[in-house]
């Protein structure tokens, strides 16, 4: 045991010598030298109040002074946003047009084809199935989900011991819950509930639903507990949102004479109404990212490293590029949807 | 009569009927909640006549440290949880200092563009990163880092990683509660406001730098697709462990007398990927569950 806690400590001591050094070396010169640069050139010069640069002089307002230095502290994201944001989505954008095909020796070629990838998408036996899929899923899912947490996050807000470790529980899954684990518990058949699988209710469905709703249904209750894996954060969100509702609301309703479950839909509802939106974004977004084998995101990324012109399935850059733009406006859709159902109802009321 | 309001209490809520009602179904939850984490623990104990035998559900026969000693070996256990940790540590403190800049750029200056551009970083949060990874792909080709771990930490430096809209906003939320006057009287004593930043914002947000550097370690070590197709090599557990099934054939050659691979030995590798974040989880777990708070979602 103490040989561990040596070896542990001696490898952040390592670790630290590494980033003192990287720093005396590298960091400190550069950083000297750019001070230099600054106060020792005819280009630039700072008095007390104004800067030269170029020959022009440029009085420093309290405005001035903050808008640089906020440039400055969020110049790391802004140049990040453009070289690894938006050039990458608007060349995914231009791709999406072509034919492209990555080669090691002669780099990208593309050929123009107008908008064929797209309708190659929509002609796909495999791809049109898991579109339609992927919506029946979010519809389906998503709502579960929402009342699924408000439920639990109403119960441990009741006031009563060992709160915490009903919070811990619940948010486990935010922490384990990796790709190759997932994939191993649905290969097992860990996902389902053995007291569901026993009873009818699946059979029920598929014999007497259409094919193209009940085989998502079924999905969708033979992973349910995956499905309930992903309210682990709106779950502590919706528990923030209770925990700011003030007491004297409650204790005003309790002696107007309100029942309990006239406070939940009177009182706790709306409370929390207003952070559903955030929560259903939150999910539809963790939902959508997370890649299953088989799935779309997945095709996706065979399709970009696959393919070749000669090829028979793989498509290349701008096949995979064309999918994923679909799948980004699909959930952009999705989710504004449930925000505007959200919001529409909210203004009835 | 006293039993009867010990039962039901002054109204129903307090009532010690209620309160047995709510922790009953509490309890029946989190166990549907725990239910595939506590098969993969009891199955990854179980030797073969166990995981067959339909009497034997929870409780194995006899505890099978066979498995663990397997997928030990297999996931090339001491010196894979180093290397992982190492890259994670990498990638997830340079996106902690990254993000904690970019807030308290946003937190404390004015300038214009502000609302668009804050705006804008929240909007990154749900592009899905299948959109970008195309050309990601040739930028990272050229700029000559793919298939190394820069290719996961320069984006992280420059505050497009992983979930990093989340970290700044944590950031952002933090910065904003600290009084401006502060940093006004910081000023006029003369400190430029890198220093500012530096002395005064950092250390008060110490708690913040935590919630940000535990959840990005999560989430990176957890993060198997964009690491995998960047970084290649299996650089964290979770990747070595896609490959489980083709490196355990290596090592035990199938053929041998007792040498399958059984769903045991692989939920034994599952656990062992899943133990350091465990670990990690039970240690800090008041600063994971206090998160939302710090996102400010809630509104004030």
């Amino acid at each position: 045991m103490k040989q561990v806690v040596k070896t542990i400590g001696l490898w952040f001591q390592r670790l630290g010598n590494k980033i003192k050094t990287f720093y005396d070396v590298k960091i400190d010169p550069m950083l000297s030298k750019i001070g230099y640069a600054l106060t020792h050139n005819p280009l630039i010069k700072m008095n007390e109040l104004s800067v030269r640069i170029f020959g022009i002089n440029i009085n420093i307002t309290r405005k001035r002074r903050d808008a640089f230095y906020g440039y400055t502290f969020i110049s790391l994201w802004l140049i990040g946003l453009l070289i690894f944001t938006l050039y990458p989505m608007l060349y995914a954008l231009y791709l999406s047009f072509f034919e492209a095909y990555y080669n090691l020796q002669t780099g990208i070629t593309t050929s123009f084809v107008g908008f064929e990838n797209y309708f190659n998408i929509f002609r796909s036996q495999t791809l049109v199935p898991l579109f339609a899929n992927y919506v029946i899923r979010m519809v389906v899912s998503v709502p579960l989900i929402i009342v699924f947490s408000i439920i639990i996050a109403v119960l441990i807000n009741v006031p009563m011991k060992g709160k915490s470790i009903f919070r811990t529980i619940f948010f486990l899954p935010v922490i384990i819950a990796t790709g190759p684990v997932i994939g191993e518990l649905t290969a097992q058949n860990a996902t389902t509930l053995p007291a569901l699988e026993n009873s009818n209710v699946l059979n029920f469905i598929s014999d007497n639903l259409g094919s193209w709703l009940a085989e998502p249904m079924v999905l969708l209750l033979n992973s349910l507990l995956l499905v309930l894996w992903y309210a682990g954060i709106p779950i502590l969100i919706f528990l923030a949102g209770l925990q700011k509702i003030d007491k004297s609301v409650y204790e005003a309703a309790d002696i107007d004479g309100a029942s309990p479950w006239d406070r939940f839909w009177k009182i706790t509802l709306p409370g929390i109404s207003s952070l559903i939106s955030v929560a259903v974004i939150y999910i539809v977004v963790t939902m959508s990212l997370f890649v299953e084998s088989g799935g779309i995101l997945e095709l996706t990324r065979s399709h970009m490293l696959v393919g070749a012109p000669d090829s028979q399935f793989w498509f290349g850059y701008g096949y995979a590029a064309a999918i994923a733009w679909i799948y980004f406006i699909f959930m952009v859709i999705i989710m504004s949807v449930f925000v505007l159902i959200l919001s529409g109802r909210k203004e009835k009321a | 009569m006293s039993l009867r309001r010990r039962l039901l209490g002054m109204q129903f809520t307090d009532g010690l009927l209620y309160k047995t009602i709510v922790l009953l179904l509490l309890i029946s939850f989190s166990y549907i909640y725990l239910y595939p984490m506590l098969f993969m623990l009891t199955n990854s104990f179980m030797n073969v006549e166990d995981l067959i035998n339909p009497g034997v559900k929870w409780i194995p026969t006899v505890v099978e440290i066979e498995n663990y000693r397997r997928a030990v070996q297999v996931l090339e256990l001491p010196s894979a949880i180093f290397s992982s940790t190492s890259y994670v540590l990498r990638v997830s403190l340079s996106a902690t200092v990254s993000s904690a800049l970019i807030g308290y750029g946003f937190a404390t200056f004015n300038f214009p563009l502000k609302k668009v551009l804050f705006a804008l970083m929240l909007a990154t949060f749900i592009l899905p990163s299948q959109v970008t990874m195309v050309a990601n792909m040739l930028i990272f080709r050229n700029l000559g880092i793919m298939s190394t771990e820069q290719s996961m930490i320069l984006p992280a430096i420059f505050g497009q990683g992983y979930n990093a809209a989340i970290y700044i906003l944590i950031f952002y939320q933090f910065f904003k509660t600290i009084p401006s006057v502060l940093r006004e009287s910081a000023e006029i004593d003369g400190a430029t406001p890198f220093k500012v930043f530096y002395k005064i914002a950092l250390p008060l947000a110490i708690p913040s730098l935590l919630i940000v550097f535990l959840f990005s370690f999560v989430w990176y070590w957890n993060e198997t697709f964009m690491t995998g197709l960047y970084v290649g090599n299996p650089v964290t557990l979770p990747l070595k462990l896609q490959s489980f099934r083709a490196s355990y054939e290596t090592l035990f050659p199938p053929g041998s007398f007792g040498s399958e691979l059984n769903e045991a030995i692989m939920l034994a590798g599952n656990m062992m990927t899943i133990l350091p974040l465990l670990v990690l989880y039970f240690l800090a777990q008041r600063f994971f569950t206090e998160s939302i708070d710090r996102t400010g979602i809630t509104g004030e």
